[in-house]
This record gives structure tokens, C-alpha cells and sequence, in this order.
């Protein structure tokens, strides 16, 4: 019952002024997409969900994760993973390392690789570990960037406007992938877009700020 | 930061007002405000002081401001721009001595002229170097801070939206400088204003130039200071306190004056803009700026190769255009005392600028977790100690120290570079730090990354160029501090630019050339590898190879 | 009575007892490890290879670091353990020795801040000519030991023979500059060499130059230089750059002279010329000649700091430098050119060849020709002129 990202009673404001007021229990494998046009605070509400929260908002409320109160919690401790909808991937470091980066620490090294080469194949992406990056199309960054995301073990998803930079036929491939991965995993998924599309399909509840 | 600068001013007010109880002197008293008055010479120097320092600024930001407005974007810019950043990082003494070594009745273009073009066999007796208004100490400055200032307004243009600025003004029917001064402008010099403000007060109190080029009959105030402060006499000791007290007030009161002038021009520059006016003289003001600062790169190039050919020379007769043999003799006779000034400069650097970095870096990735932004008045205090004139605060800085009993060694040196080196080192760090995405923060994070491991494995590796760069920044401001370096360190701690500029008074044109380049070379080959290294690492990653 | 006096002398005495001077072993013994910091004039670098090379030889007999202080002005380093003083400093202070003579030996012997008496304990002052040279007075001041001589000096006029003959008084050399605009000058006051000149235009001029041998009074001071201001008031226009600026040093004129910019100017060292005409700094055509009624000449001294924390090695140093070894390679003009201040007479056979052995240049004038040396004024002299001269000439207009 207690499972999944709960938002209880969470209301941000800035400068006193209440900008999203939010309260919703998401299961495992269920979705919640928040819609509204730019600039209504649909940004902060998953900055402070990840414990990034800039300090011109006060938030109050609490958020629950399988159960555990986190809303205090730093953001290395929350497990919960996020997309952007740039790939963000560490320009450093190849496919592989990236990846890396993202995998809990524990393994030989030998059983960490062979994680990182699955995660790959997973996405159509095998023998891509030494490449740059930066030699990578839109869709294969996207779908690079989830699996290191999805190796980091997260018990919930965030997608901040995920989707947006991706032309339309690359779009909805990427997403099918990003939802069919977090239904696959039981993740709870909590979306910000302005694209009526992205809301449907995920395929659950909607909340509009307006 | 400010703890060595509040000593230091400190220290120089109560002797200026004739309180040195430890040579039993108890104020106040205004005897030596009153000794400096009667000084003869005190009209001309304060009058030097004021010209060189007002000179300097408005014409390398003239220089500046016409090449940016007339060129950027172009490939001739291009060009400048990569010819004058290293030059950033000559070193003042260095490039004052190759101006010295060019233009000289008996230099490098007076020898390539004659005697075939103008009949000289000896060089002309004309008053150029040290002349009398300080104009070759002038040009001196121009050049060196040429490359600083436009550093700076590249840094600043950043944050303003040039190209489209300048395509709508262009589509308004204005030519391109006018166009870039009527929309540009007024955004970029709010942000160089500082820099602006640095370069003024440092004209206007510069030594190791004026020691090299400036006039001597009487030397503008700030060498006067330094030499009442080494004479034997005690009532000199006074006397520079109080000269140094007038030096401050002076800074102040022509960043007033300066102040001032800012307004003046920014209501005749609306009342410009309101006119309408299109293109007025703007190919003049794109060819003199472009002239005027290809000459000031050709000068410290060309100065650094007279120098080299000076360092090898063996007898260099008037008019021979190069010396009858050249010979190794000179760098191996000049070897050891280079291999421990180096060894001292490198010591000094290196520590000085590992600190700055630490401190910076501390500093702004604590500005990143807390959500913290340095305010407009933070600025101005990191800006404070490359304001506040050197030879203000410095003798009493020695002075606090000395009573400290912190007096030796080389430690308190690096504290005084510490002062110098810090800012500057977190100017250059600070907009690419603020500009690193945050996101990919937030990202490191929810993959399980501790904010330490965030800052070591992410952060400092993607901003490896610009902190390699500020290191580059730290160890060259380093090396070139002279007078720091002389009054703190007592005479025992010598570094490359002390050895030079005490050479200088000797006029052995090979020692000093041999010393110079050294020089140098301690503060350009940093920056070399600064771009060299990012560009080695991350050969194989296109996405920071534009960092 | 007698012994109470010692008593509260002994009383006086820092804790850390500096060695007797005249105990050598005790001396040579203490100084093994001690590092030196010597405060000389950086500017040239003949000087300062023979200050390395000293380094070297005081290690390896005496275990003794040098460390050379390079300083553009003397001045500095009096200023310096004045400073050290006032902060009680009275242990281990920056300077351990300084090369020294004139105002600022007397200012620093005046305000009790030199260390001795202990030049005339050290082994190697059997060798000094006592009778011979000034090395027992400086700029009339009595050394009482507080300073130890290693050099000395006389001043000479540097020419271009290419372009004209020697001169043999004041009087000839402003005939000949006015009549060659912009070929002479000095270094500037206060410069030592600059403030030497000053002191020989006036020592040429007078008929009885021995009232300067008394500290200027008030009431001779304008009557006495009034014929100086005179020369110089005629002389200056002539100067190179019309005497709008000076040269900082001697070896500033240098360069001048080696770019025919200057045909002629002053040196305080006999030999100097010929060591530049060696180093490629001066032309081979340059020589030197004395006035006819002689002219100025000195000694050069190092002195110890009265809170030095390495009184034994600077001593080991002081007594190297008065050594016949050093002194021979002082005078040779490859090396440095300066004139001995050792009594032939008081040297062994096989170390008197070694000076005798010594080609002294083709600019150095022999001891003979250097004629006769006078004596330098009172301290008190330079000081005035040098102040008066900075109002007259030191802001031109």
C-alpha cells in the first residue's frame, strides 16, 4: 500500500506566493503527468523532488517513497532517477564509463562490464561502450542516457519535458522505450510536459497547472 | 582577503601621521605630509602619476572597444585575438624591456633604419626613454593592458547577445561600429567596468614599468615611494607613508574623476542614440583600433625578439642591424643565478596558485550547493586589492609583518602574491563555473553520486580547461609581481622579476635580456600547456573540445 | 670599579654569544654550516660572478653558504636592519653583511648598528697595506674595525679613443663637452658614482680642496660649492640628453658608450673598463685617463650587522675577501678589475708573482699612471650636495 512516490500535501511557493500545490500517491508502474504551460513551476516541483530545490521557493508538505520519508533526504540518497530533455550525458567520459557512473558500486569488474555491455544491447546499442558521446544521434544519446539512469537502480522516474527535444517519429519511439522499461522495472513515473501526447501515453492520471 | 590589505593600509596611515613608536616617535603630527609638500618634485610626479594612469586607460580601451565594435566576428579578429591572449601573460618588466630595447635612440628600429635611411652613425640624442611626461612608460602600459582589457570584453560578450544584436541594428540601417557602440556597448562596459577600474589604478601606481621606462627627473610618485622607503633615513620612512597616503587619495580621486566621465558619456551617448545618427567615422575608428593594437602586439613581439637576440649576442655595435657573433657564453654565464630565481618563481607560483585554486574553487562550489550568488559588492571587495594601489599598502604591510615577527622567509611573500593571485583566479574560474550546466548536477545525483564525487568526477573534469587556464592566470600573475615580492620578502626572496628588474639599474643589456625572457617563458609556457593538456586528454571527446 | 663595568658589559650582551674575533679556530669552527646573506649591489654581472664564485670557495673551506642579497641600492639594506632594530630584532636579522662605505657606514656606525670591532683580529690583515691605502678611514670617518676593507677604487674617466683625446681637468672636460654637445654624462645622485663625480668636479676646482676634509658648517657650505653649481649650471645643457635625464648607475653608460652614444664618462674603478671591453660590453677602443691633479679614490668594505645571526661566517667571508687568492682574481680585469688592497711587500714571493703574473687590460692605466690619489670629503659634503643637487637638477623643468 505504501509503495511507490507519494506527494503529500506538497506546496511550493516563491516569495509567498503558492505556485504548485500537488497531493497524489503514485504506485509502482503507474504514471503521473503534471501539464501547464512554461513558467508555471512544473520544473520546481521535480527539483524538489530531487532535493535540488533552489532556496528563492519554500516547499512544505512531505514526500514518500516506498514508504520512507525522503523529503529530507540529500539528493545522492533519494533513488530517485530523472531524465532532462537534453541527454546530459558526462562529455568526459565514454558510453561505457558513463554508464559506469551510473552503476550501484559492488561487482567484480568483469560482472560490472558485462552489465553495462546487456544494458547496451538492451537498447540496440551493443559494442557502443568506447565511443565519444559525442559521435552519438539524439535517439541513441536518449536511450543511452536511460540505461544509465535504469543502472543506477532507482525506485522512481522523473522526466522533465524528456521528450521535447526529440523530432516527432524519434519522440514517440524514445518515449514507447522510456515507459516500457519503467512499467517493465514497477517504477513509479512522475512527468512534466506541455505535449498532450506524452500524457497520453503514459497513460495515467493528469494534473494541469494553470 | 582583505586582512593583508587592512594591515597594510593600516600600517601606512600612523607613520604618515608621525606615529612610529618604535623609533620613538609618537604622533600625530603632520611633519611629514608637510616634508612631502615641500618636496620640488611633488607636481610633476603626482601630475605623472594622474597622466599616465588616465592616458593608459582611456586609449587601451578606446583600442579595445574600436576593435571589438569593428572587427569581431571577422577573421582578422580572429587573428588579433590569437596574437594578443598570450601576450596576456608577458610578464609588465618583460615587455617594458623589449619596448626599451626597440625604440631606444640605439634600438632594434633605429639600428634597422640606419644608416642607411637616416644617415645615423650614432644613435640621435633624443630624450625617448624616461622622457620627461612619461609618454614611453605611457605606451609602455598600453600594450601590456590591451590584451587584459580585451580578454575581459570578450569574457563579457559572452553574456550579451551580440549577433543578433548587431544583425538587427545592421537591418536598422546602422554601419557596424556605430551600431555595435549604440547596443552593445552600454551592456558590455557594465560588466568591464572593474577591470576598467584596475587598469587605471594600476597606471598610476605601476613600479617596475616606471623603473624601466619612466622619467627620473623627478620618477612619477609611486617610484619615489619605493625609494623613500629604502633610504637610510628615517624621516624618509615617513615621508613615503604620507606620499603613499597622497598615491591613495590620488587613485581615489581619479576614479572619481573617472566615475564622472562615465555619466558625462553615458547621457551624450543617449542623446546620441536618441539623434539617430547612422554611420558617422566608423571605418576611421575600425582602422585606427586595428592599426593601433596590431602595433601594440608587433611591439611586445618584436620586443621579445630583440630581447632574444640580445641574449645571444657577442659585441653589438651601433649601427649593425644584428650582433657581430652570436654566442651561448651569456646564457651559460647566467645560468645558475637563472636555475634559483626560476627554482624561488616556480616555488612561489606553484603554492600561490594551488591555494587560489583551493580557495576558488571552495569558494564556488559552495556558492553552487547553497544556492549562493556573489553580489555586486562582493565584486568590488574581490576587485578591492588590484585596486588599492600596491604602493599604499605595502610598506605597511612590511612594516606589520616586521612586528609581527613573520618577517622571513618566504611565506610571507606568498601571502602578499596570495592577495594578487586570488582574484584573479577566481575571476577567470567563476563564469564558467556559474555557467556548468546544474542539471548534469542534479543528474550525477540521482544516479547515487555524493556531491564530492559530483565535484571530482564530473564537475572539475569538464571544467578541466578553464581551471587549467586559471592555474595559468595564478602562476602569471605570480611571476610577475615585483614589488610584493621585494618589500615582503626583504631582499632574501628573489624571483625572476626582482633579479631583472635589479638588473635593469646595471644597463648590461644581455644580463637583463637573458632575465627577461626567463621570465617569460616562467609565465607563457603555463599557458601553452593549458591549451596544450585538454586538448591531449580529450582528443578522443568532441564535446569539450570547444569548452 | 673596573670590573663592574665588565660586569654589566657582559650583562649587555645577547644571549647568543657571537664568537671573539680574534679566536680564529673558534671562529672557522662556528661558522661550519652557517649560511651568509651578503647584501651587495646586484646591477652588474661581473660582481656578481665573483661574489658566486667567493660562494663557492668559502664552502668548500669553510662550509660556509653565501647567499648573494642583490640589491639596486645599498641604502636597502641599511634601511632594512634600521627596520629590524626598531622591531627588536636584535637576533638572527635578515642581513649578515653588507658591501659598504661612506654615508652609509657612518650612518650605521653612528646609530650602533654594525658588529666589532673585528676587521683587524682576522688572520688576513697582516696582508693589508696599512700605510699605503685608506682602508683604515672611509670618506674621513675612522673604521675602528667595524669594517673590513676588499677593494679599492679610484675614479677614472672612460674615453672612446676613436673619437677623442684625454682630458686633464674639470675645466677641459666642460670646454670639450660644450664643444660636443650630448657626448657626456654621470650617473644620477644619489647614486654613488653620480654623487662621486659631484665630489670630483669640486675637488678639481678648488685650489685648496682640504677644507672638505672638515664636516660642511652651514657657514661654508655655499661659499665652498658655489664654483660646483657654477660648472654644472654651464655643464648640464651639454650633458647627453641635455641633462633631462641621467643614467641610474656607472654601468648604465655602458651600452651608451658601446652604441656611440657616449664618448666619455666617470668610473670609480681602474680596471672596469677593460673587464667590459672582455665581457663584449665596451668597444676595444675604449681607455682611461686620471686628471692632472690626481683624483678621487676609496676603499670598498663589507660590514657586519650588529644582530647578524651568522657574525662567524660573515667574518669567514670578510677575511676571504682580504685573502691573496681572492685578491688577485678582484684585480684581474677578466674577472672583476678592481685594485688590490694588499702591501706587496707583505706577500710571499710565489703569491706576489701571482699579481704580478696579471695582464691588466689594454684600458687599465698602471698603478703609476694612476697618479696620485686625493682623498675623499667628509661624509657630510656628499650628503648636502647630493640633496642640493636633487633640487637643482633632480626636477628639471
Amino acid at each position: 500500500m505504501d509503495d511507490g512516490l507519494a506527494l503529500r500535501d506538497v506546496t511550493i511557493a516563491k516569495a509567498g506566493v503558492p505556485l504548485v500545490r500537488i497531493d497524489h500517491h503514485i504506485h509502482p508502474g503507474e504514471a503521473l503527468t503534471v501539464m501547464g504551460p512554461s513558467g508555471v513551476g512544473k520544473s520546481t516541483l521535480l527539483a524538489f523532488v530531487t532535493g535540488t530545490l533552489s532556496p528563492a521557493f519554500t516547499a512544505t508538505g512531505r514526500i514518500m517513497l516506498d514508504g520512507h520519508d525522503i523529503t529530507d533526504a540529500p539528493p545522492h540518497k533519494r533513488h530517485i532517477g530523472i531524465l532532462f530533455q537534453d541527454d546530459l550525458l558526462f562529455p568526459h567520459l565514454t558510453v561505457g564509463q558513463n554508464l559506469g557512473f551510473g552503476l550501484a558500486p559492488g561487482g567484480s569488474r568483469a560482472s560490472r562490464k558485462a552489465r553495462i555491455d546487456a544494458a547496451l544491447a538492451e537498447v540496440d546499442l551493443a559494442g557502443y561502450a568506447d565511443r565519444d558521446p559525442a559521435t552519438l544521434s539524439g535517439g541513441q544519446k536518449a536511450r543511452v542516457a536511460l540505461m544509465r539512469m535504469l543502472l543506477s537502480d532507482p525506485c522512481a522516474l522523473l522526466l522533465d519535458e524528456a521528450f521535447s527535444r526529440l523530432d516527432a517519429a524519434l519522440r514517440a519511439q524514445v518515449r514507447d522505450l522510456v515507459f516500457a522499461r519503467a512499467m517493465a522495472r514497477q517504477l513509479p513515473v512522475l512527468m512534466v510536459t506541455h505535449d498532450v501526447e506524452d500524457a497520453r501515453a503514459a497513460g495515467g492520471a493528469v494534473i494541469t497547472l494553470a | 582577503m582583505l586582512g593583508p590589505l587592512l594591515a597594510g593600509i593600516y600600517g601606512t596611515i600612523l607613520p604618515a601621521f608621525g606615529h612610529l613608536p618604535a623609533a620613538g616617535l609618537t604622533g600625530p603630527s603632520l611633519d611629514a605630509f608637510r616634508a612631502l609638500f615641500d618636496w620640488p618634485g611633488l607636481p610633476h610626479a603626482v601630475t605623472l602619476s594622474l597622466t599616465t594612469g588616465l592616458t593608459t586607460t582611456f586609449i587601451a580601451l578606446f583600442i579595445v572597444v574600436g576593435l571589438v565594435a569593428g572587427w569581431s566576428g571577422t577573421r582578422s579578429f580572429r587573428a588579433l585575438e590569437r596574437a594578443l591572449s598570450p601576450l596576456l601573460s608577458v610578464p609588465h618588466a618583460a615587455a617594458a624591456f623589449g619596448l626599451a630595447f626597440l625604440i631606444a635612440p640605439s634600438g632594434w628600429i633605429a639600428r634597422a633604419g640606419s644608416p642607411w635611411l637616416t644617415g645615423w652613425d650614432r644613435p640621435p640624442d633624443v630624450l625617448i626613454l624616461q622622457d620627461h611626461w612619461g609618454l614611453t612608460m605611457t605606451a609602455g602600459l598600453i600594450i601590456k593592458e590591451i590584451p587584459f582589457l580585451l580578454l575581459m570584453t570578450l569574457a563579457a560578450l559572452g553574456q550579451a547577445d551580440v549577433v543578433r544584436a548587431r544583425t538587427v541594428a545592421a537591418a536598422l540601417g546602422y554601419g557596424r561600429v556605430t551600431g555595435w557602440l549604440k547596443c552593445v556597448f552600454p551592456r558590455v562596459y557594465s560588466q568591464i567596468r572593474l577591470p576598467v577600474y584596475v587598469v587605471l589604478a594600476y597606471g598610476m601606481s605601476v613600479v617596475d614599468v616606471a623603473v624601466i621606462l619612466g622619467p627620473n627627473t623627478p620618477p612619477p610618485l609611486s617610484v619615489q615611494i619605493v625609494r623613500w622607503m629604502s633610504a637610510p633615513d628615517f624621516n624618509a620612512r615617513l615621508l613615503a607613508n604620507a606620499a603613499a597616503i597622497l598615491q591613495l587619495a590620488l587613485v581615489i580621486g581619479a576614479l572619481l574623476v573617472w566615475r564622472l566621465g562615465e555619466g558625462l558619456v553615458a547621457m551624450l551617448g543617449r542623446r546620441w542614440i536618441m539623434a539617430g545618427t547612422r554611420s558617422t567615422c566608423d571605418p576611421v575608428i575600425a582602422a585606427a583600433s586595428v592599426t593601433l593594437a596590431a602595433t601594440s602586439a608587433l611591439a611586445i613581439g618584436g620586443g621579445l625578439a630583440v630581447l632574444a637576440v640580445w641574449s645571444f649576442a657577442g659585441f653589438w655595435g651601433f649601427p649593425d642591424a644584428l650582433p657581430d657573433a652570436f654566442s651561448l657564453q651569456n646564457w651559460s654565464r647566467h645560468a645558475s643565478g637563472l636555475g634559483d630565481a626560476l627554482g624561488q618563481t616556480v616555488l612561489i607560483a606553484a603554492c600561490v596558485t594551488l591555494v587560489s585554486l583551493a580557495l576558488a574553487i571552495g569558494c564556488l562550489e559552495a556558492e553552487h550547493r547553497h544556492g549562493l550568488r556573489l553580489t555586486q559588492r562582493g565584486m568590488w571587495l574581490l576587485y578591492l586589492p588590484l585596486i588599492v594601489p600596491q604602493t599604499a599598502f605595502l610598506p605597511g604591510l612590511q612594516t606589520f609583518l616586521l612586528n609581527a615577527g613573520l618577517d622571513t622567509g618566504i611565506a610571507p611573500v606568498m601571502l602578499a602574491h596570495l592577495v594578487f593571485v586570488l582574484p584573479y583566479v577566481f575571476l577567470s574560474l567563476a563564469d564558467p563555473f556559474r555557467a556548468w550546466d546544474r542539471r548534469t548536477a542534479t543528474v550525477a545525483a540521482a544516479l547515487g553520486a555524493s556531491p564530492n564525487r559530483v565535484l571530482w568526477a564530473v564537475r572539475l573534469p569538464m571544467l578541466l580547461r578553464p581551471v587549467l587556464t586559471a592555474t595559468a592566470v595564478g602562476l602569471s600573475v605570480s611571476v610577475g609581481q615585483y614589488l610584493p615580492t621585494l618589500l615582503i620578502g626583504g631582499g632574501r626572496v628573489s624571483t625572476l622579476t626582482t633579479e631583472a628588474v635589479a638588473l635593469s639599474s646595471g644597463g648590461d643589456r644581455r644580463a637583463i635580456a637573458t632575465y627577461a625572457l626567463m621570465q617569460t617563458a616562467a609565465a607563457l609556457v603555463p599557458f601553452a600547456l593549458a591549451l596544450g593538456l585538454p586538448a591531449l586528454a580529450y582528443r578522443n571527446r568532441k564535446g569539450l573540445q570547444h569548452g | 670599579m673596573r670590573s663592574l663595568a665588565l660586569l654589566a658589559a657582559l650583562a649587555a650582551t645577547p644571549a647568543l654569544a657571537q664568537t671573539d674575533p680574534s679566536d680564529w679556530d673558534a671562529v672557522a669552527a662556528t661558522a661550519q654550516g652557517q649560511t651568509v646573506y651578503w647584501n651587495a649591489w646586484g646591477g652588474s654581472t661581473t660582481t656578481n660572478d665573483f661574489i658566486a664564485w667567493v660562494g663557492e670557495r668559502v664552502a668548500e673551506d669553510y662550509g660556509v653558504t653565501l647567499e648573494h642579497v642583490k640589491l639596486t641600492d645599498t641604502a636597502d639594506a641599511v634601511t632594512r636592519v634600521l627596520s629590524e632594530k626598531q622591531a627588536g630584532t636584535d637576533t638572527d636579522g635578515a642581513i649578515d653583511l653588507i658591501w659598504i662605505n661612506g654615508a652609509n657606514f657612518a650612518a650605521m656606525k653612528d646609530a650602533d648598528l654594525l658588529f666589532g670591532p673585528y676587521a683587524e683580529q682576522l688572520p688576513n690583515w697582516q696582508y693589508v697595506d696599512v700605510d699605503g691605502k685608506t682602508v683604515q678611514t672611509d670618506f674621513t670617518v675612522p673604521t675602528d674595525g667595524y669594517e673590513s676593507p676588499w677593494a679599492m677604487a679610484q675614479v677614472v674617466f672612460d674615453y672612446d679613443s676613436a673619437d677623442m683625446e684625454p682630458l686633464g681637468s674639470m675645466q677641459d672636460i666642460l670646454a670639450w663637452s660644450q664643444a660636443n654637445p650630448g657626448r657626456f654624462t654621470y650617473p644620477q645622485p644619489p647614486d654613488f658614482l653620480g654623487a662621486t663625480f659631484l665630489k670630483q668636479v669640486l675637488v678639481d676646482l678648488l685650489d685648496d680642496a682640504s677644507v672638505l676634509s672638515e664636516p660642511a658648517t652651514d657657514d661654508n657650505y655655499e661659499q665652498v660649492t658655489a664654483p660646483l653649481w657654477d660648472y654644472l649650471d654651464a655643464l648640464t645643457p651639454t650633458l647627453w640628453r641635455e641633462g633631462r635625464a641621467y643614467p641610474p648607475t656607472g654601468t648604465a653608460m655602458f651600452p651608451l658608450i658601446a652604441d656611440g652614444e657616449l664618448d666619455l664618462s666617470i668610473s670609480f674603478s681602474p680596471g672596469a673598463a677593460s673587464a667590459a671591453i672582455a665581457n663584449n660590453e665596451l668597444p676595444d677602443t675604449v681607455r682611461t685617463f686620471v686628471l692632472d691633479k690626481g683624483t678621487i679614490g676609496n676603499a670598498s668594505f663589507v660590514a657586519i650587522p650588529y644582530n647578524s645571526g651568522s657574525t662567524e661566517g660573515a667574518m669567514v667571508v670578510a677575511n676571504f675577501l682580504m685573502s691573496p687568492e681572492a685578491q688577485v682574481r678582484a684585480q684581474n680585469p677578466d674577472v672583476l678589475g678592481y685594485g688590490t688592497v694588499l702591501d706587496m711587500e707583505a706577500l710571499s714571493d710565489e703569491q706576489r708573482a701571482a699579481f704580478d703574473a696579471l695582464d691588466l687590460g689594454i684600458a687599465t692605466l698602471s698603478p703609476a699612471a694612476l697618479g696620485a690619489v686625493q682623498a675623499e670629503p667628509h661624509p657630510s659634503w656628499m650628503t648636502r650636495i647630493a640633496d642640493d643637487w636633487a633640487q637643482r637638477y633632480g626636477v628639471a623643468q
